[in-house]
């Protein structure tokens, strides 16, 4: 069998920004958290809201720690793998993400710190800051990362010279069309990611009556949060595909599973896309709702994919089924958070057993979103890595052979399965332990180490020091 | 913008910012490096007590220096990268291990401490000598047809890059082991002033091989030293003044000296190298002025570099500040 370097790569390249990107969605939200937290515990100073939120500082240090590690080979894979797009796109590439490393890192590296270790040592004030400040970090961050992102969709300011891309505006590029609306999406996402998963444990602590009076303000605010974020999501969504529908029709024509050019376009919700033969089958659809939806008309055209030619269609079947699979995470979520909202306000929802134990099983699920997410809009822009001016086998490193790639993929599938299996049992043991008793309130920064993880008194096996019970 | 050098203004940028990563990293790696021969376990607690405040703040410039060189000098990032490959990759992986153990070492139950131990140790070492055999493989040149590594994937590896690879492991060592000398007492700085003596007899071997080895295969190096500039022979005078210098703080057991004098040797190599590699980004065909980006792209970079850098320096400063002075035994992690 010939090992494709091209293929290789972008199993490569999909799997180690997957995982990255899983940390990042979430520290984003948790950022957010934290600060508010700490804000309400500056006005009217809370022992509980403080223990609360110290607990989901420890938290955050890991996965921070696990998303910094693995942000590192991202900051390699351009160069190693797609070193004929980073030499084309170096102009623009390399100013945006080197804004990200002075503004960001800058921002975290320096306030990480104090945030995890400051509580005693520096004034209330300046703790709050810092807690305001990693949050900022994070938006400036996914900011630049985004905006590269959403260039490669929809990419503008440029001009394509000699297969160079010149930067003819910055302004342009960097707000390019699509920022807007992937920048609400991905912070709306990130907010929906971390609002699930503190809600998710805070359940799970009430379901087995722990911790009761934080998990129950957690929930509540959470609950709040995510009744109007998760709605809010569908918007934007919805104006995200129409922005999609305008600049990359054919991704939106594999989203909905549209072959044919069409005036008054069903809307699928169920269909198995066959490539070959260039249909659906078991197609079940509403008639006329996806032109309704796309133009806003009954009977408004809609791009198929057979109006470009095959080699210009991305792969219609995991464009089509991830979307599925994150629209219906996305109504899933609207409904758990209105029938939780609606019980919180009739005062129900800590006495909803069930519903509690349904919440506490929703981790993971949002991830599972997200990525699908990714998957949709990334594997939709294929075959370009720029959309309209490179294809991604212009892109690929020219002396990358298969066996390089292959080798580097199983390495990268090793090492991340160590490292953050580790992790993941660490913060398995973080949440099982729990947010201190507010009676015995301990000093665990008395020493002067400032490393994420190492905010946590919890040793490896799980085990807390005796002095914190 | 005719009349300033963007290009030069950027590799004066990159040139610092590579050389703070290797004095900065450098020491922290050499911890690494030296960790199974430290005397005992309380040695290597005290060892790693003394990086971990601060390691991580050092390798943001190595990504400072990734994320640089592809604004500023994209065609080094587009060949070195893909040249270096199977390389790159130790180096990533071999940071990775060793930053992790950082976070597990002490939260690790005592029957599973040595694997954090032996993850901070080798992959402190592949990372340094990853690094060595960049500067080798940047010393022997690439093969570029149309601006992309047009070679194999081990061209890299050839004696002189295992060599080189070995070199800076050494040195790293170096400044790891005057590192300790500085930060710790008793038993442990024992051991690092004698081991700090025999580095640094290794490390000059490997700068004599290098001095020689380099210019007798590289005709543009030998044209270098022996077209007259006289004052470039100030560099190997100085290098010796500096290792004596080193020897002699070692001999008389002071404690901040010999590191600093390793710092100061480091950056004799590196403008030792720069001087014989000059012009060349990518030897033997490209200068940095052929590598550079386009003018517009590096000063949109500069105007913000020029503001934030100060800032990032002000900041380590501090950090360096707050955690100053000798380690001792309560001031671990747990």
């Amino acid at each position: 069998m010939e090992l494709d370097p091209l293929l290789l790569s972008r199993i490569q390249f999909a799997f180690v920004v997957s995982f990255h990107a899983i940390f990042p969605v979430f520290t984003i939200g948790l950022a957010a958290w934290i600060a508010l937290l700490e804000a309400l515990n500056y006005r009217k100073p809370d022992p509980v809201l403080e223990k609360l939120s110290q607990f989901w500082i420890k938290i955050f240090a890991v996965v921070f720690g696990m998303g910094v590690v693995s942000g590192i080979v991202m900051a390699f894979q351009f160069g190693t793998n797609w070193s004929q797009f980073s030499f084309a796109a170096s102009n623009f590439l390399g100013p945006v993400l080197s804004y990200e490393v002075v503004t960001a890192f800058f921002l975290e590296a320096t306030f990480l710190g104090v945030l995890l270790f400051g509580r005693s040592r520096v004034p209330p004030g300046l703790h709050l800051l810092a807690a305001c400040m990693v949050a900022i970090g994070t938006f400036i961050s996914s900011f630049w990362i985004l905006s590269t992102n959403s260039w490669f969709h929809t990419p503008a300011g440029v001009e394509l010279i000699d297969g160079h891309f010149q930067v003819t505006s910055w302004l342009q590029a960097i707000f390019n069309p699509s920022l807007p609306y992937r920048f609400a999406h991905m912070a709306l996402a990130s907010f929906i990611t971390g609002g699930l998963v503190v809600a998710a444990v805070s359940a799970w602590y009430l379901v087995r009556d722990r911790n009761p009076r934080s998990s129950r303000i957690a929930l509540k605010m959470t609950v709040v949060m995510l009744a109007i974020a998760t709605p809010l999501q569908m918007f934007v969504g919805d104006l995200h595909g129409l922005n999609t529908f305008e600049h990359q029709p054919m991704k939106v024509a594999a989203m909905e599973g549209h072959w044919e050019t069409q005036r008054g376009a069903p809307l699928i919700l169920f269909a198995i896309p066959d490539a070959d033969a260039e249909e659906n089958h078991f197609e079940v659809a509403i008639p006329k709702l996806g032109s309704l939806i796309l133009t806003h008309s009954l009977d408004g055209e809609v791009q198929g994919l057979k109006s470009v030619p095959a080699e210009d269609r991305p792969p219609v079947g995991p464009v089509f089924w991830s979307f599925r699979v994150m629209v219906g995470l996305g109504v899933f979520f609207i409904l758990l958070s209105w029938v939780s909202a609606v019980q919180l306000f009739r005062g129900r929802l800590f006495d909803s057993r069930r519903l509690l134990r349904v919440i506490s099983w929703v981790s993971p699920l949002p991830f599972i979103a997200v990525l699908a997410g990714w998957f949709v809009t990334e594997i939709g822009r294929q075959p370009w890595i720029v959309h309209g001016l490179m294809r991604v086998e212009d892109a690929v490193t020219p002396s990358l052979s298969g066996g390089m790639a292959l080798t580097t993929l199983i390495g990268y599938i090793s090492v991340y399965a160590v490292v953050f299996g580790a992790g993941l049992y660490y913060l398995r043991q973080v949440i099982l332990a729990g947010p201190d008793p507010i009676e015995q309130a301990h000093d665990f920064d008395s020493a002067r180490p400032k490393r994420p993880l190492s905010a946590n008194p919890l040793n490896f096996n799980g085990e807390t020091p005796a002095a914190e019970g | 913008m005719e009349t300033i050098d963007l290009t030069l203004i950027w590799l004066g940028i990159i040139g610092i910012g590579i050389f703070m990563y290797v004095l900065m990293d450098g020491f922290d790696l050499g911890v690494g490096i030296l960790f199974p021969f430290a005397p005992d376990d309380a040695s290597r607690d005290r060892m790693m007590n003394s990086v971990a405040p601060i390691w991580d703040g050092n390798e943001t410039w190595l990504i400072l220096g990734g994320a640089g060189l592809l604004a500023a000098f994209p065609l080094v990032y587009a060949v070195f990268l893909p040249a270096l490959y199977i390389g790159v990759f130790l180096l990533v992986a071999g940071l990775i291990f060793r930053g992790i153990a950082f976070e597990f070492r002490f939260k690790a139950s005592p029957a599973s401490r040595h694997w954090w131990d032996r993850s901070f140790n080798i992959g402190s070492t592949v990372a340094a000598f990853a690094q060595g055999a960049v500067v080798g493989a940047y010393i022997q040149g690439f093969e570029v047809v149309d601006f992309q590594y047009a070679g194999g994937a081990f061209d890299w590896l050839t004696p002189f890059t295992v060599m080189t690879g070995v070199g800076v492991v050494t040195g790293y060592a170096l400044l790891g082991a005057t590192w300790t000398v500085m930060k710790t007492e008793g038993a442990t700085q024992d051991w690092a002033f004698r081991i700090s003596e025999r580095l640094l007899i290794g490390v000059l071997a490997f700068f004599v091989v290098v001095s020689l080895w380099t210019p007798l295969s590289k005709p543009f190096v030998q044209a270098r030293w022996l077209d007259g500039i006289a004052w470039l022979w100030l560099f190997p005078v100085l290098t010796l003044a500096a290792s004596f210098w080193v020897w002699r703080a070692l001999r008389e057991r002071r404690d901040v000296v010999p590191f600093v004098g390793s710092m100061v040797l480091f950056g004799l190599f590196y403008l030792g190298l720069l001087i014989s590699m000059w012009p060349y980004a990518v030897p033997p065909d490209y200068t940095f002025w052929d590598a550079a980006s386009a003018p517009g792209s590096q000063l949109f970079l500069l105007l913000g570099v020029l503001f934030l850098i100060p800032v990032i320096l002000v900041y380590t400063a501090f950090n360096y500040w707050v955690f100053r002075g000798k380690v001792r035994d309560g001031d671990g992690y747990h």
